[in-house]
């Protein structure tokens, strides 16, 4: 167990260092940061010095070690746009994108399970064929698409949902918080389900294909040979085989739900990392974008490492070994 | 004391409670202005950048000696009273008994270490402070501010210079400007926190996510038509999303409202869409520097240097086309490079080219280029109103005369990063916008029209190095010249030369673009700065 984490951890580290690597070498064909730091009016040379004194002018491998020595010690320098440190932005920001992800991601198992048990147990009924129906369109509907459909009808036609932003948030002093308030609350409803409804069809299928396959093997027929309980065959011997391949699935897309928040996020100007993100892009503050790249792929990094932990318990074979 | 007296107090005692009891039941309704825009202020350091969003939101907080009211008129701010001693000095009266938000006094010592920030290291207003060489104190309420050179702008120049209070700064360590680079550090005090006179102050701010701001109970003026007490501003990057939140009912006022957008405001029943003129002109611009253009089909020479092919240019492209197809007939066409609200326009002067492409294709052809040419034009496709579209429409209307334009379209950060001097003004044929920043011509002049001139720090943004020595001199009256009518002259004659050979192609000033609820009234500056001092709600 100790070495397998230890070479996860080697691994992850180089997986971090090539992120960065990359992120830096793409952020030369971003644009100019300088000219949106300063005013029309600001002469050439005060660019050029800002330009200098901000270390753009060295090479991208000079940053690059810069960044990372500065990185190893906690450090990733100051939003150009916002002028303040990169670390406190993305403090500030984390609670918003962690508190949506979860959200959505819970909101993705209850719904999606059940459905996916369900359709797989009767694949005939009309109910699973409405199921399926709907995950295809869920599945092929762009995220923002159906942000703009739920804004427009819950939003603007009925009003009774606020289009935009987070509501009142609690601040904890640590954290900020939307749970302690009915306007957090209203307004996280559409930004869930918009992040919530690929995830959802996604499981739902996933399940659904898992489940049958498992449900034509040998020792469900012996289950019911021994006059086990429908419902104890269908959850604790099906959907408990099934799980497997499903975990590691959705250990991945709870990475992509808080990675790719982005564009819930930029749709309701949710105020987390993936707008922060979305507008450092468009500003070119690079500071902020390479940041936020080594942190997602840390995100990536835990829950891969997470999620094979996870095999061990629910998988006795691998113990075996 | 005599009954009679003793009778007035008691009687004016008894009024007083009533009106105060009066006051107290009835229902005070706090009125919350919420608005969007689609960025932030990127500081609450009013000498840290000099962007319109930046310091028009900061105008609600800090205030200049002369401000401007909602027709961009110069009106008296924190001083009450200036005039001309001489060519290059002024004489300024400041006003009495104003307060910082954090009870300090106002006096000429905030003026001068004002001055004195925004000549410092990380300010980005060293440009407009370097305007004055000095600032005397007469007395607490008195200064003389000494230009080097005559100056007819200086006046325009100071509605930018927020005054800050000198013994906060220095107690909170930011008596320099705070830089981007400085961020989070000692001296960046003033990004975060801020101290003006201003009628609101910042109550709470996280930048990006939500700023507000309240009412100053103590601010100097008590005329201003405003009857709001706090303000919500969100920024909204999306404009759908913007234009959501207003439709839906939880925004009082979005900008920009995208112009295709305009329509369903004026249907949707309790919102409408204000539209007034803009002060920032559209054009287009041509390398008429280099001997060979850095991308064109033409080897060798440069067309952009023979008259008759940027004459070709001007008529081949349709201004009305644009105004209607692109601008939902909202855009003004222009002949100048200056809008009807800059000081020193003048309407005589106003002549927009004739479109006319069969003068173009003929004089294409006297120019050689019967067959025409390939240039690449630079467009940013997220700055100005339309962008793209208004490239992409001069590009179909120069195709009809012959010349083939290959379209490159940018994000703006890219686009700057090319065609500016960073870049090595890399480009030869491009699309900008312009609004002087002090409101007056010569800024148009020093930093578009002059010949580019790296030490003297002008013509920093004639992409093109559009150059004549005759517009030099007239510039060079222009910056200095205080007698009114012999300046107009030289503004015109100016004007007179650069449209007869064709210096640049203006195409239209665009429209402002906002969108607001029914009831709620606010005047749209030319500028583009909403000033809360004039936002009254239902």
């Amino acid at each position: 167990m100790f070495l397998f984490l230890a070479r996860r951890l080697f691994q992850a580290a180089m997986v971090m260092l090539t992120v960065a690597l990359i992120a830096f070498a793409l952020f030369q064909y971003v644009g100019d940061p300088v000219a949106n730091m300063v005013g029309q009016d600001t002469s050439v040379a005060d660019r050029e010095k800002l330009k200098q004194d901000l270390g753009l002018n060295d090479p991208i491998i000079v940053q690059f070690g810069h960044f990372v020595q500065n990185a190893s010690k906690g450090e990733f320098g100051q939003s150009y746009r916002l002028r303040k440190p990169v670390k406190e932005l993305i403090a500030e920001r984390f609670p918003a994108t962690l508190e949506l992800s979860i959200i959505s991601a819970i909101l993705a198992l209850l719904v999606g399970i059940p459905m996916g048990v369900y359709t797989a147990l009767h694949p005939k009924s009309w109910v699973s064929q409405g199921f399926m129906t709907l995950s295809l369109i869920g599945i092929s509907l762009p995220t923002f698409l159906i942000g703009i459909f739920l804004i427009l009808f819950f939003g603007v036609i009925l009003q009774w949902l606020p289009t935009f932003g987070r509501g009142e948030v609690v601040d904890l002093g640590w954290w900020t918080t939307g749970f302690l308030s009915k306007s957090g609350w209203q307004s996280l409803i559409m930004p869930a389900i918009t992040l919530a409804i690929f995830q959802m069809t996604l499981i739902v299928r996933l399940i659904r294909a898992e489940m049958l396959e498992v449900l034509r093997s040998d020792y469900i027929k012996f289950a019911r040979a021994r006059g086990l309980h429908e419902r104890s065959i269908s959850f604790s011997h099906a959907l408990k085989n099934t799980l497997v391949p499903v975990i590691t699935i959705i250990g991945l897309q709870i990475g992509s739900l808080i990675a790719f928040a982005i564009i819930t996020e930029s749709v309701f100007q949710w105020p987390g990392m993936g707008l922060l993100f979305i507008q450092a892009i468009e500003e070119v503050d690079i500071p902020i974008m390479s940041a936020y790249l080594l942190l997602i792929a840390l995100v990536f990094v835990i829950i891969n490492l997470l999620v094979d932990i996870l095999y061990y318990s629910i998988d006795p074979r691998l113990r075996m070994n | 004391m005599s009954i009679k007296s003793l009778l007035t107090t008691n009687v004016s005692i008894l009024a007083l409670t009533i009106a105060t009891t009066v006051a107290l039941t009835m229902p005070v309704q706090a009125k919350t202005f919420k608005y969007a825009f689609q960025g932030d202020a990127q500081s609450l350091d009013p000498h840290s950048l000099n962007e319109t969003f930046t310091l028009g939101l900061l105008g609600n907080v800090y205030e200049p000696l002369i401000d401007y009211d909602k027709d961009m008129k110069k009106i008296p701010g924190l001083a009450t009273k200036w005039e001309a001693t001489s060519p290059t000095t002024w004489a300024f009266e400041l006003r009495k008994g104003v307060k910082f938000h954090n009870g300090n006094p106002f006096t000429a010592d905030d003026v001068i270490f004002t001055w004195k920030r925004m000549l410092s290291e990380g300010s980005d207003q060293k440009a407009r402070a370097a305007l004055i060489k000095d600032i005397k104190k007469v007395d607490d309420f008195h200064i003389i501010v000494e230009t080097p050179v005559p100056n007819p702008t200086v006046l325009n120049e100071m509605t930018q210079m927020y005054v800050m209070d000198k013994e906060w700064a220095e107690k909170h360590n930011a008596v320099k400007s705070s830089s981007p680079k400085d961020a989070g550090r000692d001296g960046s005090y003033a990004t975060t926190h801020e101290n003006g006179t201003g009628p609101f102050i910042v109550e709470s701010r996280q930048p990006d996510v939500k700023t507000v701001l309240v009412r100053y109970k103590d601010h100097w003026n008590k005329d201003i038509a405003t009857n709001i007490d706090r303000v919500e501003f969100t920024p909204i990057k999306q404009a759908a999303t913007r234009v959501a939140a207003l439709l839906s009912g939880q925004i009082d006022l979005v900008f920009p409202v995208p112009v295709q957008d305009w329509n369903r405001l004026t249907k949707a029943p309790s919102v409408k869409a204000l539209n007034g003129p803009e002060a920032r002109t559209i054009f287009l611009g041509m390398d008429q520097s280099r001997d060979e253009l850095l991308h064109s089909s033409v080897k060798g020479k440069n067309p952009f240097k023979d008259v008759r092919v940027r004459k070709a240019f001007a008529h081949a492209i349709n201004l009305d086309a644009i105004k209607k197809a692109i601008m939902r007939g909202a855009s003004t066409p222009s002949g100048l490079m200056w809008a009807p609200q800059i000081q020193g326009y003048n309407a005589a002067s106003n002549t927009p080219y004739k479109y006319d492409p069969e003068t173009s294709k003929k004089l294409l052809k006297e120019a050689g280029y019967p067959d025409g040419f390939t240039v690449t034009m630079d467009c940013p496709n997220n700055r100005y109103v339309n962008d793209e579209k208004i490239c992409q429409a001069v590009a179909s209307m120069l195709a009809k005369v012959g010349v083939k334009i290959d379209l490159l379209a940018q994000p703006k950060s890219k686009y700057f990063a090319k065609v500016l001097a960073q870049g090595g003004y890399d480009t030869s044929f491009y699309l900008l916008g312009w609004t002087p920043a002090s409101m007056d011509v010569y800024n148009v002049f020093n930093s578009l029209i002059v010949c580019q001139n790296k030490e003297k720090k002008a013509g920093s943004f004639n992409l093109g190095n559009y150059c004549n020595k005759k517009v030099d001199e007239l510039t060079k009256i222009i910056a200095s010249e205080t007698d009114v009518a012999k300046r107009q002259a030289a503004i015109d004659e100016a004007a007179k030369i650069i449209q007869d050979e064709v210096g640049y192609l203006p195409l239209h000033q665009q429209p402002l673009s906002w969108g607001v609820r029914d009831g709620v009234k606010v005047a749209q500056r030319a500028d583009n700065v909403l000033d809360y001092r004039d936002v009254v709600m239902p």
